[in-house]
């Protein structure tokens, strides 16, 4: 058995729209984020590779193993879905012993394993013992986690899981991921946020409209990101004026106004000298800043950077 | 060529974690059963079970019973095995049992948990189809056991003659039969009915207009129903004139070991199917 996941030149195709195109990709173990917009193409990725939906061409091998041999594959994976629903009327404690028993471990094994997926989440014993009907999101993003790694799986996917957590679950959440990544299982983490992941991955895959635009380690696709034009808005009671004196200064490739006319958004190539001459213009009083804030700092403008302003270069 | 395929075959066959796939049909049936069973939800299926066990608790109470009227109590016992149990109650109740454990859990989203859980697809579904089979035979086997009871034992000594030495213990082993075969039958058939469509009460609608008018069909398409097999295992023929006639034609009459075969061959059959359809069965509850 082999520890690589392996898409192999892997599509989707939901009748006519497109899931995936063409995707190709190794991905060794360590954690490894999926970043892209809403609708990129992250949640067919992830079903595709637990076997949820079948890929209309290509083949997909998780270590070795195909989802169609569910015994050994499921005994393998571990898939946190964003599906945020449960079957009725059952405890999470049940939700996840009867998960267990599936696995055709004893009562004893799948109590004791279900004990310590509870302990990892950090989800009181006596809120499992409740209806998850009555879950807040954040618990309900608990149990649905404690469920996928309650088996010790050595490849754990886990689909936008910090959603619904609130800051200090999201920090307990991170260190999880951190001390699984660390045990030198899979970790598939998909977010729509960039930076919320990136500080604890060892390699990103940004995906965009169904087709794989970058890889790597995370690092090189930031540095990559680093080398194209930063787009900042400021507000400003002259907003001409403050594109004029820019463009004299050769800082800025683009300027566009504000559809409210009170502001800018002006593309730079240099943001720190962009920043030190946004201070000098600030002092000499020529123009009123109000606000200054990176207009560009989410997932969608790096693809924007990467694949073209209109998000269809590909 | 075929000497050389047989021992591949079986060592391919012996190879299968047969053991872990019987504990797992175990597990799933016990999780089904709970589910089925202890839910709000399965209460209107109690009802169509005991309502006319409530009805005849009525009469035994309100009406005095002569012991001359035992056969026209054994009438309107296969009436309502026929008419009710079979055309309404159980076919109803199928519906309902069966159409929740697929397409149920597609509605309500949670279908995921079982398809990313180390079961295979086909063991999934022979286990829910098992646990399905088990709770409508609790219910309408119960039923129809308490039926009986109830229509015989308030005659006293004759019901209990007609019962234990007389044809009353033949007849309640066929309305047993029947009603075993019509919940594993209408089972299979809304299994893979609520596979195939998003909702599947139109598809059920169709078949029971198909049940209905299957008497009158040319025989080789007499063979693709339910009620059809049924039919030939009535202990006792009831006398129903007019449109309701339409139901209980006997077009064709056939030998009860046949007709228990035929229905068992077409449920296989249906399984079979309904196996391959899992197996391809892919989660987009976008679409649901």
């Amino acid at each position: 058995m082999n520890d690589l996941i392996v898409f192999e030149n892997v599509s989707k195709f939901y009748g006519e729209v497109l899931g995936v195109n063409r995707v190709s990709l190794t991905i060794p173990p360590g954690i490894t984020t999926l970043v892209g917009p809403n609708g990129s193409g992250k949640t067919t990725l992830m079903n595709l590779l637990t076997g949820l939906v079948q890929p209309s061409s290509g083949s997909i091998s998780v270590m070795g193993l195909s989802s169609r041999d569910a015994n050994k594959f499921f005994a393998t994976v571990g898939y946190c879905t964003q599906f945020d629903f449960f079957p009725r009327d059952i405890t999470g404690w049940q939700f996840l012993v009867d998960s267990l028993m599936l696995y055709g471990m004893s009562k004893l094994t799948a109590i004791q394993l279900a004990e310590e997926s509870l302990q990892r989440v950090q989800l009181d014993k006596t809120a499992a013992w409740r209806k998850i009907d009555g879950y807040s999101k954040g618990m309900r993003q608990k149990i649905r986690l404690a469920q996928a790694i309650a088996h010790r799986p050595r490849v754990i996917v886990l689909d936008e899981p910090l959603n619904g957590l609130d800051p200090m679950a999201r920090a307990e959440a991170m260190a999880l991921f951190e001390a699984l990544g660390c045990q030198g299982i899979h970790l598939i983490i998909s977010s729509h946020v960039l930076d919320e992941v990136d500080r604890i991955a060892d390699r990103v895959v940004l995906i965009t409209g169904g087709y794989l635009i970058a890889e790597g380690n995370i690092h090189q696709v930031r540095q990559e990101v680093r080398e194209k034009p930063m787009q900042v808005l400021v507000r400003c009671d002259r907003p001409e004026a403050l594109a004029s004196k820019m463009f004299a200064m050769n800082h800025c490739v683009e300027a566009r106004l504000h559809p409210d006319g009170k502001g800018i958004f002006l593309r730079t190539g240099d943001v720190d000298q962009f920043y030190s001459i946004l201070n000098v213009i600030a002092t000499e009083g020529i123009v009123k800043i109000e606000a200054v804030a990176p207009a560009d700092d989410d997932a969608n403008a790096i693809y924007q950077y990467l694949i073209g302003s209109d998000g269809g270069a590909l | 060529m075929m000497q050389q395929a047989d021992p591949g075959l079986r060592e391919d066959l012996m190879r299968q974690p047969w053991a872990l796939w019987w504990l797992q049909a175990k597990r799933l049936t016990q999780i089904e059963l709970r589910r089925n069973l202890f839910s709000w939800r399965a209460s209107w299926i109690y009802f169509l079970a005991f309502i006319p066990t409530l009805i005849i608790s009525i009469h035994s109470i309100v009406d005095p019973h002569d012991p001359t009227s035992i056969s026209d109590d054994t009438q309107m016992l296969a009436s309502i095995v026929h008419l009710y149990y079979i055309r309404l109650g159980v076919f109803f109740g199928c519906l309902g049992i069966f159409s929740r454990l697929i397409r149920g859990e597609m509605i309500e989203r949670s279908l995921h948990f079982y398809l990313l859980s180390p079961v295979r697809r086909e063991v999934l579904l022979l286990s829910k189809f098992a646990a399905g089979s088990a709770t409508a035979l609790l219910l309408f086997v119960t039923a129809t056991l308490a039926n009986v009871a109830l229509i015989y034992l308030p005659f006293g000594a004759a019901g209990r003659d007609y019962l234990f030495n007389g044809p009353g213990i033949e007849q309640l082993e066929a309305y047993v039969l029947i009603i075993v075969l019509a919940c594993l039958g209408y089972g299979a058939v809304f299994l893979l009915l609520s596979m195939m469509f998003k909702n599947p009460t139109p598809g059920a609608l169709l078949f029971l207009g198909w049940e209905a008018i299957n008497p009158v069909l040319p025989s080789m398409l007499q063979k693709l129903s339910v009620a059809s097999y049924l039919r030939h295992l009535m202990p006792v023929n009831i006398g129903v004139k007019g449109l309701i006639a339409l139901l209980t034609v006997e077009t064709e009459p056939v030998a009860g070991w046949v007709a228990t075969l035929g229905l068992l061959l077409l449920i296989t059959a249906v399984l079979l199917y309904s196996c391959y359809r899992i197996r391809t069965l892919e989660i987009r509850y976008t679409t649901e």
